[in-house]
C-alpha cells in the first residue's frame, strides 16, 4: 500500500475547492439550522442554482462579479418562493417544501427539453465557456506550482487561483455568521429558533426574521453551487438529495449554531471519507471492488450521522451546556 | 403618562376606584375611559363556544382581573385581543384604534404585551439576553446595520442597564448569566413578565401570572404589578386565587362557558348570584375567597351535592 500517496490525497481533501464549497454551504445551513431554527433539506436546491444561474450567465458573456449577483439573486428568490406559502406554518412543513422544491429544481434542470440552456442530461462543460471569466481574473502566471506534495495548475479548472478565491469565501462567511450571532439580529433568530411565539408577543415580526435567514443561507448555497462545480462541470445530479445530507452531515458534524462548525465539519468528513475510500481501494480486498469501495465509504458517512445525532448531536464545537438544557 | 407617573403611589388607586365608582355593576358595562372596547367577538372550536363575548371594555391605568372557572374561554380571550388567534366574528379597538385581526407582533408594537400560561422562557438563551430580547426599536435588529456594532453598541448598552434593573426588581439579578432553560417554573414567570416589561408596553396582559410563585415572591409580584398601575400602565390579567384578585384589582370580568356573566369592584364580585351559580352551581351565599373552601369535607359535601343535582337532571 502505498501510504504517502494516499495521505497526500487524504490531506489534500483540507483545502480542496469541494471541501471550500460544503464548507460554504454548510455555513448558509447553520445560518438557516443552527441561527433560526428552520429545517431546510434542500440546501442542495440552492447549490444547484447558483451554479447554474452563474454557469449559465458566464456563457451568455457576463462579467464575472454579474455572474455571481445572478447566483445570489437566484438564491434570493427561490428562498422567497419557498417562504412566502412554508415561513407561516409549522416548521415541518418548510423541510417537506423544501426536500421537494430541490428534487423539482434538479429534474427541471437536466430535462432534455432546456438542453439549450441547461445542457440537460450532460450538464454545462468547460468546453461551454462558463470557467472563463473566472480564470481570466487569475493574478498567477501560466503554468503549474507545486506547494509541498501538491502540484495543481495555478488558473485552469481545479486551481490554486480557485482554492484562493473559495476558501476567502469560506473566511468571509465565517466572519458574516460571527457578527451576527453577536448582534441584536443574530438574537432575534435565536429567540425564533427558541420559540417564535414568545417573540412574537415581543412584537417583532417573526415571519420577516425567518425570511431574512432563509434567503441570507441560501445564498451561501448558491455561492457555494459556483465553486463546487468549478473544478469539473454543472451536473444536475451531483446536486441532489445526496448533497443535501452531506451538508446536514458536516454542519451536525462541526456544530450546528458555532462559527467554524461548518469548515471543521467539511474539512474532517471529505478528508476521512477520502481516507477510507483510498484506503480500502489499496488493500486490495478481494470481496471489495473498487466501486464497491466507494459505496461502503458511503455507508461509512451515513453512520456517522446517524452516530452523532444520538450521541454528541451538539457537534465537535458546540456547546454542552447549552445542550443539556433540555428544551420544555 | 407622564402625569400619572409623578402621582405617588397609592393614589393611582383610588383614583381608579373614584372612576369605576358609578360604573354599572353588570357584564360589558361601559367604563368613563376604556382603552379596550371589544363587540360581539366570538371563537369556536368545533362546536365549543371557547370565547362568545357580547361587549367588554377595559378601564385605561386600572388592574382589571378576568376570573372564571377551567375552560372559561379567558386564555382563549387573551390569544384574540393580542393577535394569537384569529377570531370568527367581532370588532375590538385598542386607544380608539380598531385591531380585529391584526397580527400578534404588530398588537405588542402597539404598546400591547402579553404573558403566556405556559410560559415561554427562551431555554437556550441566558437570562440576559432574553431580557434584551424585549426591548423595541433596536437599530441592531437590522440584518444590515448589525454588521456596523458601533451603530448599535450605545444602544445596546443602555438597554442592558434597564434589563439590570428590571432583573434586580424580580429578583433575577443572580441568574443573569444563566439559560433561561435552567431557571424554576416560577422564575419563568417572573423572567416571562421582566422581559414583557423590556417592551415599555402601555398595556400589560397576564395570563395565570402567580401561578407557582412562592407566596415571598407573590407578595412582592403584587407589588410590582400594582407598582405597573402607579406608573399609568393598564393590566388585564387571570387568576384564580381569590384572595390575590381582592388584593390588587380594581375591577373584576368574570368569564364562565364563554360568556362574560358578570362584572364588578372585587369586594362585592363574589357575591353575585351569577358568579356563584358559574362556579358552584347551586351554592349561593359562599364567599369563594372563604378558607373554608379549602376544607376537605367541605369540598366533599359540595360535590357531593353537586353529583346529587346532576342525577335529578
Ligand atoms: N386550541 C384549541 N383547540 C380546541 N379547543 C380549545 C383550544 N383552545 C381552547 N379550547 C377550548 O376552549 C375552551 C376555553 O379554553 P381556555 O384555554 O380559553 O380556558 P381558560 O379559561 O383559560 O381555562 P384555564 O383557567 O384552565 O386556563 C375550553 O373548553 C377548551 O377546551
Ligand atoms: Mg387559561
Amino acid at each position: 500500500m502505498d501510504w504517502i500517496r494516499i495521505l497526500t490525497n487524504a490531506a489534500g481533501e483540507i483545502f480542496a475547492p469541494a471541501t471550500a464549497a460544503y464548507a460554504l454551504a454548510a455555513i448558509g445551513l447553520n445560518i438557516h439550522f443552527g441561527m433560526t431554527g428552520l429545517l431546510n433539506f434542500g440546501q442542495a436546491g440552492f447549490v444547484l442554482l447558483g451554479a447554474y444561474s452563474y454557469g449559465i450567465s458566464a456563457i451568455a458573456g457576463w462579467p464575472f462579479w454579474a455572474s455571481i449577483l445572478a447566483a445570489i439573486g437566484s438564491a434570493l428568490v427561490f428562498g422567497v418562493l419557498l417562504g412566502i406559502p412554508t415561513l407561516k406554518l409549522r416548521g415541518d412543513y418548510l423541510s417537506i417544501v423544501t426536500i421537494a422544491a430541490a428534487e423539482i429544481v434538479r429534474l427541471v434542470s437536466r430535462t432534455t427539453s432546456l438542453t439549450w440552456l441547461t445542457g440537460g442530461n450532460s450538464g454545462l462543460t468547460k468546453g461551454d465557456g462558463y470557467k472563463d471569466s473566472f480564470e481570466a481574473l487569475c493574478p498567477f502566471p501560466q503554468g503549474t506550482t507545486a506547494i509541498g506534495p501538491w502540484e495543481y495548475d495555478n488558473c485552469l479548472s481545479s486551481s490554486w487561483w480557485l482554492r484562493v478565491c473559495a476558501w476567502s469565501a469560506v473566511a468571509i462567511g465565517c466572519f458574516l455568521v460571527w457578527l451576527w450571532m453577536r448582534s441584536p439580529w443574530g438574537r432575534v433568530l435565536k429567540g425564533i429558533r427558541e420559540d417564535e411565539d414568545a417573540v412574537r408577543a415581543l412584537g417583532k415580526n417573526v415571519y420577516s426574521y425567518k425570511m431574512q435567514a432563509l434567503v441570507l443561507g441560501g445564498i451561501g448555497g448558491a455561492i457555494a453551487g459556483i465553486f463546487y462545480t468549478m473544478p469539473s462541470s454543472i451536473q444536475a445530479d451531483a446536486m441532489g438529495r445526496t448533497m443535501t445530507f452531506n451538508i446536514w452531515t458536516v454542519l451536525l458534524l462541526g456544530g450546528a449554531a458555532t462559527v467554524f462548525g461548518p469548515v471543521l465539519g467539511s474539512v474532517l468528513l471529505w478528508t476521512v471519507f477520502m481516507l477510507v475510500k483510498s484506503v480500502l481501494r489499496d488493500m486490495d480486498l478481494g470481496f471489495i471492488t473498487p466501486t464497491q469501495s466507494e459505496s461502503f465509504s458511503w455507508m461509512l458517512v451515513g453512520m456517522t450521522l446517524m452516530l452523532l445525532v444520538i450521541f454528541r448531536p451538539q457537534g465537535i464545537l458546540g456547546d454542552k451546556k447549552e445542550l443539556a438544557i433540555d428544551v420544555r | 403618562m407622564s402625569a400619572e407617573t409623578s402621582r405617588p403611589p397609592g393614589d393611582a388607586r383610588a383614583a381608579v376606584a373614584r372612576a369605576l365608582a358609578d360604573v354599572p355593576r353588570e357584564p360589558g358595562s361601559a367604563k368613563p375611559d376604556p382603552i379596550i372596547v371589544a363587540d360581539k367577538v366570538s371563537r369556536t372550536f368545533g362546536g365549543i363556544n371557547a370565547v362568545e363575548v357580547e361587549h367588554l371594555e377595559v378601564q385605561r391605568g386600572a388592574i382589571t382581573a378576568l376570573i372564571g372557572p377551567n375552560g372559561a374561554g379567558k386564555t382563549t380571550l387573551f390569544n384574540l385581543l393580542t393577535g394569537f388567534d384569529r377570531a370568527d366574528t367581532g370588532t375590538w379597538s385598542f386607544e380608539d384604534r380598531s385591531v380585529s385581526g391584526k397580527s400578534a407582533a404588530y398588537m405588542a408594537s402597539l404598546g400591547m404585551v402579553r404573558t403566556f400560561q405556559l410560559t415561554k422562557a427562551l431555554s437556550r438563551m441566558t437570562v440576559i439576553d432574553n431580557m434584551r430580547l424585549g426591548a423595541t426599536g433596536q437599530k441592531g435588529e437590522n440584518v444590515f446595520t448589525s454588521l456596523l456594532p458601533w451603530l448599535w453598541r450605545r444602544q445596546e448598552e443602555e438597554l442592558t442597564v434597564r434589563a439590570d434593573e428590571l432583573l434586580a426588581r424580580f429578583k433575577l439579578d443572580t441568574k443573569r448569566q444563566d439559560f433561561a432553560g435552567s431557571l424554576s417554573g416560577g422564575q419563568r414567570k417572573l423572567l416571562e413578565m421582566a422581559r414583557a416589561l423590556m417592551t415599555r408596553p402601555t398595556m400589560v396582559m397576564l395570563d395565570e401570572p402567580m401561578a407557582g410563585v412562592n407566596p415571598a415572591l407573590t407578595q412582592s409580584l403584587l407589588g410590582h404589578i400594582q407598582g405597573l398601575r402607579d406608573e399609568g400602565m393598564t393590566v388585564l390579567f387571570v387568576e384564580h386565587d381569590m384572595h390575590m384578585v381582592r388584593h390588587i384589582s380594581d375591577w373584576v370580568v368574570v368569564m364562565s362557558e364563554g360568556r362574560i356573566v358578570a362584572e364588578g369592584p372585587p369586594t362585592t364580585i363574589m357575591q353575585d348570584q351569577a358568579v356563584v351559580d358559574a362556579y358552584l352551581g347551586a351554592h349561593h351565599d359562599t364567599d369563594l375567597g372563604d378558607d373554608a373552601l379549602l376544607e376537605e369535607d367541605v369540598v366533599e359535601q359540595y360535590e357531593a351535592e353537586a353529583e346529587a343535582e346532576e342525577a335529578t337532571q
